[in-house]
């Protein structure tokens, strides 16, 4: 494969996050490298999604530092995430359902779309044209993702693999440089996992993003990730290339129950 | 405008296609050629766009190696991209070979040695993967052209080339040698092969058909003039290209007429696209019809009742005025007024949604279709026809003239075609479309090709008093129950399948002292029927195994058996035992050919043990099958298959003729 990893773009430096006094995650460092499929597994409740959300600035953990782009990040919210170019998808799906897949993937466009409110309601001139041009970029990821045939379907009414499909293509529309991606592949058959798995690689491959991924199934961490950190009750138990990862004694002993 | 009309050729004297696609050029350049659906807006290609761009696409094919004489595989959905390709080739005198995208790597390699493949033009990065699997075993394929580069950028094979580095390729290559394609397509004649289609192999391996220019043209030209088609006739390209229905509609009648053909957006969205472009000419396999009605009628059973009151009384007056208004037969008046009031409640809407309201001619072809199917279409005001024909004779024999159709039969010999019957009723044709020969296989052409040049079709057919031509069965599975009876397995499916809740069936009888089915459930529609019922299901094999299932389908068979006591000649051959199958017959599984006819020996061999239960009079029987899925794994489904007996009636006196 040629994708290429390049330089440290997201270093998280002996993060720890508490809510009172449950410790969700306990001086964590890893970093995340551009262009690369990252992902974080453990078993349920290991701090995983919290991970993401500290990552995102959902969360902000009470010890540690944040180095994006080499830059010592301070507190920060979702929405100013959004504007450095990070996207993520969510483990419950965050759509809206009663808007058709092509609304729900415009609205991934909303932080680049620099008309106000008024020239939008009237949607005549510089709306207009800010519209043609943001839909162009969204009909290309909407065949990107094979999605044609449901372009004015109702999100509620498809299938839950397919609205992962589409919650996907929304941060995409974003075009995140950083795609945080929660349990994409949860509660889907082999092949929608199948088709998800390839999405992925084409993304990471075709836009070069860098993909953040959380994962239960094994086997596709395994086969598309370039590195993996590896998560139990809040601790690092485990960061290397999956092969490194998958002979771990700590790794085996978490997700098997102490076999060792 | 007087300067194109100084140099207007008559289109009909062109014998070529490169030579047709350039008439066009010349003659109707902003016309539109293709159209195809890019970021969710229809773009258009006009024939000067593509006369252009195949002239591009031959000289880059040219620089690349590619000589006279030299085939081409074509493989992928319909893309204008694609039907450039065969036209492009055409022009360097070379023979476009049209293969099933939804083969796999083993079934294309196949094809791609029997016909000495050394050019490959394919859609994207499917087929390019599959060819690199098989390309240890092809040491004559010496390039490769995709149209879509997605997914093929970190492909570094020497042999891979992008089709838009192939027309660069070639527009510089035609600015240094501005004549080198017009004197190439001056060499082009009639005779030579236009295209290699295969057959779908029901019997055997696939053979290599080669067509002529000449044949292909004729054909063309004698649709055109027999439904006066023209260049403002839009179809829409979504069968297989490798298909002669697809090339001769889509490929030479747009080359022969000028009219514009459409490219759907992908397989999925072909419905939605069908409405948006509104056909006038329409081309479509019964199983597509079938389809259709069957989506219409699960959701009328959906609909409220008052809709469906609706519903039916007007589909009552189509059924008994409809056909006979589309034929310019005499109706009562109060009836045109009942249909007029019709047309515009139901069937108008309907069509609409449909995407055939603008339809003036759509044919049917491929297999027989139920007569009640057809009859529903006719009935709401389109004019559905049928014809016949097959691979060897591109797609043309017979054909349904307009205002005089039986639901019976494929019509009347279509012009410049001769058709008669042998004394075992298998039909035999001549004319200028016959194939020139199998590849490679003159052994094969000189046995479908008799001493008096008419080609032996296999099928079994009679002719009707007005010389209409009613196809029975493929000569060779016409069979004789124990009886005496006459056994068309064929007849009887078709009959089946005409039941939204039959997908497909299979009969057996042949040397039998009674006739047996094994069925396939349509799971969409039962599906939908088990749903209203509250039925719970798990699957396919879980519902294909419920009594209600079981009763339902029953109730089909004993109405096919009602209609069968009424036929003069198939009244013996009603089905006695039936039984649900408990997987879907599947063309990986070689139960289906590629384009889903039923491979009835291949299925009575893999469940012998189901005949013979059917036959044993059983109650039922275990069965273990392996099914392939799509990505290559395999699995075993099991099931404890129950037989049930249906009803049979008494056959009707034969009338005196």
């Amino acid at each position: 494969m040629a994708r290429q990893s390049g330089d440290v773009i997201v270093d998280l430096r002996n993060i720890s996050l508490r809510f009172g006094g449950v410790k969700a995650l306990t001086d964590i460092s890893f970093d995340v490298r551009e262009h690369e499929i990252r992902s974080i597994i453990g078993p349920n409740g290991a701090g995983k999604s919290s991970m993401l959300n500290v990552i995102n600035g959902v969360y902000h953990p009470q010890e540690g530092q944040i180095h994006f782009r080499g830059q010592l990040r301070r507190r920060m919210e979702p929405h100013h995430a959004a504007e450095q170019g990070i996207a993520r998808t969510f483990q419950n799906i965050a759509l809206f359902r009663g808007m058709t897949v092509l609304d729900n993937i415009m609205t991934g466009r909303a932080l680049k779309m620099r008309c106000n409110f008024l020239q939008h309601a009237l949607y005549w001139g510089a709306a207009q044209r800010e519209e043609v041009a943001h839909r162009l970029k969204v009909e290309e990821i909407i065949e990107f993702l094979e999605i044609q045939s449901i372009r004015k379907t109702p999100v509620g009414r498809l299938p839950y693999g397919l609205q992962k499909r589409v919650e996907l293509a929304r941060a995409l529309a974003a075009e995140p440089h950083i795609l945080l991606l929660d349990e994409p592949m949860a509660g889907m058959n082999v092949e929608e996992k199948q088709d998800m798995c390839r999405f992925i690689l084409d993304v990471n491959d075709h836009y070069g993003t860098t993909i953040v991924l959380i994962e239960h199934d094994m086997g596709v961490v395994m086969d598309i990730s370039d590195r993996v950190v590896v998560l139990d009750y809040g601790r690092k138990i485990g960061d290397g290339l999956p092969d490194e990862v998958k002979n771990d004694p700590d790794v085996i002993r978490a997700y098997l129950g102490g076999a060792h | 405008m007087a300067t194109t009309r100084a140099v207007a050729v008559d289109v009909a004297s062109l014998d070529t296609f490169p030579r047709l696609l350039m008439e066009h050029a010349r003659q109707r350049p902003q016309r539109p050629a293709m159209r195809e659906k890019e970021y969710g807006i229809w773009q258009t290609y006009t024939w000067a766009d593509v006369a252009a761009r195949v002239r591009a696409l031959a000289s880059g094919l040219a620089e690349l190696g590619f000589k006279r004489g030299d085939r081409l595989a074509v493989v992928g959905d319909n893309r204008p991209r694609l039907y450039w390709s065969v036209a492009a080739c055409q022009c360097l005198g070379g023979i476009p070979v049209m293969m099933y995208q939804d083969a796999v790597a083993q079934e294309m390699a196949y094809v791609m040695l029997d016909a000495d493949i050394r050019f490959a033009s394919v859609e994207d990065q499917e087929q390019v993967d599959k060819l690199l699997e098989i390309e240890a075993d092809l040491p004559n394929l010496e390039r490769v052209i995709y149209d879509d580069p997605r997914g093929l950028r970190h492909y570094s094979q020497p042999f891979l080339h992008g089709m838009d580095e192939v027309l660069e390729m070639g527009r510089i290559h035609d600015e240094y040698h501005p004549d080198f394609l017009d004197k190439e397509l001056d060499k082009g004649s009639p005779e030579d092969i236009a295209v290699m289609l295969y057959t779908s192999g029901t019997t055997g391996q696939p053979k290599g058909v080669c067509q002529s220019h000449a044949a292909f043209i004729a054909a063309a030209q004698g649709g055109c003039a027999f439904d006066s088609l023209g260049e403002t006739e839009d179809i829409l390209s979504y069968l297989p290209m490798a298909w002669v229905g697809d090339h001769l509609f889509s490929y030479a009648q747009a080359l022969v007429a000028g009219f514009t053909i459409n490219c759907p957006e992908s397989a999925e969205t072909v419905m939605n696209d069908l409405r948006e472009i509104g056909p006038t000419y329409y081309f479509a396999p019964p199983r597509v019809f079938e389809n259709l009605l069957t989506q219409v009628m699960i959701r009328m059973e959906d609909a409220s009742r008052p809709k469906r009151a609706l519903f039916g009384y007007f589909m009552d007056v189509a059924r008994r005025c409809g056909a006979d208004i589309l034929d310019g037969k005499p109706v009562s008046a109060t009836d045109r007024l009942r249909y007029a009031l019709g047309k515009l409640l139901i069937y108008g809407p309907l069509k609409n949604v449909l995407g055939l309201s603008r339809i003036r001619v759509a044919y049917t072809a491929g297999a027989a279709i139920g007569p009640d199917l057809f009859r529903f279409y006719r009935s709401i005001g389109i004019n559905l026809k049928q014809l016949y024909g097959q691979t060897e004779t591109c797609a043309y024999v017979c054909l349904q003239p307009d205002g005089n159709i039986k639901f019976d039969s494929v019509g009347t010999p279509a012009p410049q075609v001769e058709v008669k019957l042998a004394d075992n009723g298998e039909i035999l044709v001549r004319g200028p479309m016959l194939l020139k020969a199998y590849y490679k296989r003159p052994e094969a052409t000189a046995e479908a090709i008799n001493a008096e040049g008419y080609f032996m079709t296999g099928d079994a057919g009679v002719f009707d008093s007005d010389g209409h031509l009613k196809i029975i069965d493929r000569a060779k599975d016409v069979g004789r129950l124990n009886g005496g009876g006459m056994f068309a397995p064929n007849y009887i499916e078709n009959k089946l399948k005409f039941f939204p809740y039959v997908k497909e069936a299979v009969c057996f009888g042949n040397g039998r002292e009674h006739v047996t089915a094994f069925i396939n459930i349509d799971l969409e529609a039962v599906g939908n029927w088990a749903e209203r019922r509250g039925l719970a299901y798990a699957g396919y094999t879980d519902l294909a195994g419920q009594a209600a299932v079981y009763e339902l389908v029953k109730d089909c068979v004993e109405q096919v058996n009602v209609d069968l006591a009424g036929d003069a000649a198939m009244g013996d051959a009603q089905v006695r035992r039936f039984l649900i199958l408990h997987k879907e017959l599947d063309a990986d599984d070689g139960e289906l050919t590629r384009t889903r006819k039923v491979r009835r020996n291949f299925i009575a061999e893999k469940y012998a043990v189901l005949v013979d239960a059917l036959y044993a009079g059983k109650t039922s029987q275990y069965i273990e099958t392996q099914v392939s899925y799509e990505d290559g794994r395999s699995n075993m489904v099991a099931a404890e298959l129950r037989i049930e007996d249906a009803q049979t009636f008494p056959p009707q006196a034969r009338k005196a003729a």
